[in-house]
């Protein structure tokens, strides 16, 4: 018996553990190629000032990928403990992915990063430089993985249903791996994560700089980060463009819902700065618009239509009755009702099973569905606009506020050339470094939120996806993450306060010998 | 396709088996050393940082065989990571709170302020590593004797009882036996590294250890086999019926009483599975006495893998019996992945497998050397 309470706090569980491992994760993916740099400069040049760079960046990188492995384990158990018909019904291709991760990338990233902190007397210079470049490595090819069944959960083809198993099973493995969503995915993650960690490393550096103890390394870090940012900005921009367009083909729902349009326009459609969305009439209240934008972000051309919401859900109305069909051809199937025919009738509509699965959640008996539920389940069958509409506000608010940081950044060390004279500025970057950590945060509301009510695209309702527990046992676990994750957090803020405080290590002998481990 | 559908299934039977006793061997190890902290060193700082420093560049490496051996049973046995995770939730959630402690105490000890902060995060090191040896024993104590779980006609996996009501029938003692059984083996085998790896100041200090922990072992396991020689047994006798849309419960499955056996009775040669495990665990137990702490640690790693291998035998094909709805029970036959995925994926292990092995030897090897309290850094 699934219950909506169940659904409600396995969604909350998960969104919390995830969007709380993901505080980790793109600091994690950018400061590891960024003292990658710095060792690099240090083994090329020889000036020992990069060495300590690379020594006191590392060591703050290790606090945060200490509590980035713990929270990460959660996530893959959670798809067991709290999704066990998720892990059922598509275990045969979101599995794969998961454990070429393990075996592929984790393993690289976890062998080599404790080399990285306990060989430095053991390797030559240019033998742990290689060290560090397969710990960055191995970290982004583990995004890669990860994003490439997330990139699946949006975007499921490559995989087809399978009544004898009543699940989803691989077809084509190689598609899935170079699914185009999937790769904008990973693209536009771990750009995510090098602008992440350059504004962090702007912030603690602008920190250095501001208590005049630390001026050269604050000010040779700054430079490096400045470099990584705007790179990891061009690239956002690139693929977070792409992204939108693939959105656009394969979740047309979700672009409706975070662009707040809900009537088809007259293409070019014009693109809402600001709107005020009215859920259950379908409208805006009030929406400030620019002529022709969406229509270009959207679909990159004047002609092309973008699909309203209203217009998605009269169109999934048809697909609901269809699945409707489907899941009752199954079912009959399933219980030695049919036969050739009844097969064949599923066979006919089953790319509009998913559609009927909503049903099991909005019908009363979802084999006799009347018209009423099924015009509920297609009203269900597209995302909160609210949600979805503000968090890509956010994420692209955010973006702008960062992009004038790192210039503001860039204008006083490399033109003005008199940032350590500027305490304000000097404070202003310091207080800019949660704005990346949101954007991400901003951004993966949008992706999961905006596929909702779908945990697979048209596939795999999340109510569905539940596991058979009771309220109760997931409340409680609930209570148990918030709380173990909240000390955590604090143990964790206070450990990157203690070492940023204390500041990079100048001198040989305070940098710890072999077994020193960080 | 290279291989057909049952060597595939019966492959990633043993490719499973491999990564899970490459977990045990190498997660199990740091685990049973970080255990050993405060019986082997007490209140001495140093010493435990030095015991600490052996395992510092290799855990989070070994953790991984976890994470895969998870992602491996994710991808090939659906089935399986569904239905065991979400029925034995609360003792999969104890595993996880107990592991998340391990990255945080191996690497915020050494910003080191003072001796409490040092007794503090070994001691949720070794909380954090004691928990999921006593726990992963308890499973297999539990999987031996079937498990409360069903499939409904949805195929959606079901478990009896809700919080402590599912929790508590999971701690009989014959699985806590099986959980005493896998932490004194894991002991065991810590103690080895901790002679292999430290000056015999400290090592020596195991000697007596290794051989109490390894006869208790020995002894356990003996006295686990009379007592699970009356349990049922699960017996498959027909698959489900071709074109049937119920694959997993349109078997035929019986218990058998005192069956559990029975692989070993139909096939007598098996038998010398469980007895290479408690041989290998004796002798380990012997050498390390001696102090010949490398014969001791590949004596200890052939009896751990065999004492996995021995639960697997006597399930075999079964991965998860059911008690209630015995027709439930997973097999390898119908737990697994398509034929496509299973291929896909062994390509994947082929290629990847030897490689991490690979690096994983190389950064070992590049680690060695015994250590003393004297090389820990000032810093401590």
């Amino acid at each position: 018996m699934i219950t909506d309470a169940l659904v409600a706090l396995s969604r909350w569980q998960f969104a919390i553990t995830s969007m709380y491992h993901f505080i980790f994760v793109p600091l994690t993916l950018g400061i590891s190629w960024m003292v990658f740099i710095m060792e690099l400069i240090y083994v090329r040049t020889g000036k020992t000032v990069y060495r300590d760079m690379t020594k006191f960046w590392g060591k703050l990188f290790g606090i945060n990928f200490a509590i980035g492995v713990a929270t990460g384990i959660t996530l893959e158990f959670e798809f067991g403990t709290n999704w066990s018909h998720y892990s059922h019904y598509v275990g045969d291709i979101f599995g794969a992915p998961l454990a070429i991760e393990g075996l592929l990338a984790f393993f690289l990233e976890s062998t080599f990063i404790g080399l990285f902190f306990t060989g430095w007397n053991r390797f030559s210079k240019k033998g742990h430089l290689i060290v560090t470049f397969l710990t960055a490595l191995g970290s982004n090819l583990s995004a890669m993985w990860i994003l490439i069944a997330n990139g699946w959960m949006q975007y499921p083809a490559f995989s087809a249903f399978s009544p004898e198993k009543m699940r989803m099973e691989m077809t084509d493995f190689w598609g899935l791996v170079f699914s185009p969503v999937a790769q904008v995915k990973f693209a536009h993650t771990v750009c995510g994560g090098y602008v992440t960690a350059a504004v962090f490393v702007i912030g603690v550096s602008a920190y250095l700089i501001y208590t005049k103890r630390h001026v050269l390394i604050g000010k040779r870090s700054m430079t490096v980060a400045i470099a990584f940012a705007l790179c990891g900005m061009g690239g956002s921009a690139l693929t977070g463009d792409l992204s939108a367009l693939q959105v656009t083909e394969h979740q047309p729902a979700k672009l409706a819902a975070m662009e707040a349009e809900y009537m088809t326009q007259e293409p070019p459609a014009s693109w809402s700065i600001i709107a005020l969305p009215n859920e259950k009439g379908m409208d805006n209240y009030l929406s400030i618009r620019i002529p022709a934008l969406l229509g270009l972000i959207a679909t990159h051309s004047f002609d092309t239509p973008v699909k309203g919401l209203r217009d998605i859900v009269a169109e999934n109305e048809k697909r609901v009755e269809n699945g409707a069909i489907a899941y009752k051809a199954l079912q009959d199937l399933r219980a030695n009702k049919g036969d050739e025919n009844t097969r064949a009738l599923f066979d006919a509509n089953k790319q509009d099973l998913g559609y009927g699965l909503l049903l099991v959640e909005h019908a009363k008996d979802p084999l006799n569905p009347t018209k009423y539920e099924i015009q509920k389940a297609a009203r269900e069958s597209v995302p909160s606009v609210w949600i979805t509409y503000f968090s890509f506000r956010a994420m692209i608010g955010l973006v702008g506020l960062m992009g004038l940081v790192v210039l503001g950044a860039a204008f006083f060390l490399w033109y003005k050339k008199d940032l350590e004279n500027r305490p304000k500025v000097l404070k202003v970057l310091m207080f800019s470094i949660p704005l990346p950590f949101l954007a991400c945060e901003a951004g993966w509301i949008l992706a999961e939120v905006g596929r909702q009510p779908w945990a697979i695209q048209d596939v795999l309702p999340t109510y569905l996806a539940t596991s058979s527990l009771s309220a109760w046992d997931v409340g409680l676990s609930l209570l148990c993450f918030l709380g173990i994750y909240t000390i955590f957090l604090m143990i964790e803020a206070y450990m990157m306060y203690k070492a940023i405080k204390k500041g990079p290590a100048t001198q040989d002998k305070s940098v710890g010998g072999t077994l020193n481990a960080v | 396709m290279l291989f057909d559908y049952d060597t595939l299934q019966f492959l990633w039977w043993v490719l499973v088996g491999v990564l899970l006793i490459g977990f045990a061997l190498t997660n199990g190890m740091d685990m049973a050393v970080s255990t050993l902290l405060f019986p082997v060193c007490g209140g001495n700082v140093k010493e435990r940082s030095a015991l600490i420093s052996t395992i510092v560049p290799h855990w989070d490496g070994n953790q991984v065989w976890l994470i895969t051996a998870g992602g491996a049973i994710f991808a090939a046995w659906p089935e399986v990571y569904a239905a065991s995770f979400s029925g034995l939730y609360w003792a999969m959630l104890l595993v996880l709170f107990a592991i998340w402690l391990r990255p945080l105490a191996f690497d915020y000890r050494n910003h080191g302020e003072d001796a409490k902060w040092f007794r503090n995060w070994d001691l949720a090191l070794a909380v954090g590593s004691f928990v999921p040896m006593l726990i992963f024993g308890v499973a297999f104590g539990n999987l031996l004797q079937g498990l409360p779980f069903y499939a409904d006609a949805d195929a959606r996996w079901h478990y009896e009882g809700i919080f402590l009501g599912a929790l508590l029938p999971l701690l009989n003692p014959f699985a806590l036996l099986c959980g005493f059984i896998s932490v004194l083996m894991l002991l065991t085998h810590g103690c080895l590294w901790i002679q292999l790896r430290t000056v015999d100041e400290i090592g020596n200090r195991t000697r007596k250890m290794v051989l109490i922990f390894a006869i208790a072992t020995v002894v356990l396991y003996l006295l686990a086999g009379i007592w699970s020689y009356q349990f049922p047994g699960w017996n498959l006798v027909a698959e489900a019926p071709a074109g049937s849309y119920h694959t997993i419960t349109g078997k035929t499955v019986e218990v058998i009483d005192h069956g559990l056996f029975d692989n070993y009775a139909s096939m007598p040669p098996l038998i010398i599975v469980p007895v290479i495990a408690a041989v290998s665990m004796f002798l380990a137990g012997f050498f390390g006495f001696k102090g010949e702490a490398l014969k001791g640690i590949i004596m200890s790693s052939v009896g751990i893998a065999f004492t996995i291998i021995t639960a697997a035998v006597a399930l075999f094909p079964f991965l998860m019996p059911s008690k209630i709805d015995p027709s439930s029970s997973l097999t390898i036959w119908d737990a697994t992945s398509s034929h496509f995925t299973l291929q896909c994926m062994l390509y994947a292990v082929v290629v990847f497998v030897p490689l991490t092995l690979g690096y994983t030897i190389f950064a070992y090897r590049r680690m060695w050397g015994k250590v003393s309290a004297k090389d820990v850094s000032e810093s401590h």
